[in-house]
């Protein structure tokens, strides 16, 4: 019962979760930002600014963390072996595991704070907008770069795929 | 010299190189 709720749901609930962070942090690169950026040449990206964008930071953000959480819980006991490299048939998750983690850092630490600024949740001076406008765009972008590997490690860490890929 | 993450085919392109960089470092230390 024990691995069902940890290995089972826990999977289950780590790939919903990572669904919906991931999935909006692709809405936010590929769809929400050229998309202000259109609206910005005829002023009608108020209502994405104002009803949009902070549902969607909302689930991105929560998600995140389910997600992380979720990938804790799963590695269970080899917690530890995964993020510290200690056996390799760990490796490939590890490496998973920390861009998953320096993602999240992201999330929680460059990408939210500054769009609180950004949106108005923050009181914040019109210079301090455009910076945290460009520190909240590169962390997003670097996070659209780095879940590349990191979906690439997260499936070829598992069962058939791991002895495709990595030949374990 | 540009910044490849001002561009959404620049991010796809440095991911997919990361993608590659990262797997010749697993795929090596596991042998």
């Amino acid at each position: 019962m024990g691995d069902f709720i940890q290995l089972g749901l826990g999977r289950w609930l780590h790939i919903l979760a990572g669904v919906m962070w991931i999935g909006l942090l692709y809405y936010f690169n590929f769809v929400q930002v050229p998309a202000l950026a259109e609206a910005a040449k005829d002023g009608t990206g108020a209502g994405i600014t104002k009803h949009v964008a902070p549902r969607a930071l909302f689930y991105f953000r929560w998600a995140a963390v389910v997600t992380w959480l979720a990938g804790a819980m799963i590695l269970g006991a080899h917690f530890l072996d995964a993020f510290l490299f200690l056996k390799p048939t760990y490796y490939p998750i590890g490496v998973g595991a920390w861009l998953g983690t320096i993602m999240l850092f992201n999330v929680w630490v460059l990408i939210w704070p500054n769009q609180q600024k950004i949106l108005g949740m923050k009181p914040a001076t019109d210079e301090e907008k455009a910076k945290a406008r460009r520190v909240a765009f590169l962390a997003s972008r670097t996070n659209t770069m780095l879940s590349i590997p990191m979906i690439f490690f997260m499936v070829a860490s598992g069962g058939v795929f791991r002895t495709v890929i990595f030949a374990m | 010299m540009k910044n490849p993450l001002d561009s959404l085919w620049g991010t796809v392109i440095s991911g997919l190189v990361l993608t590659l960089v990262l797997y010749m470092i697993v795929k090596f230390a596991l042998q």
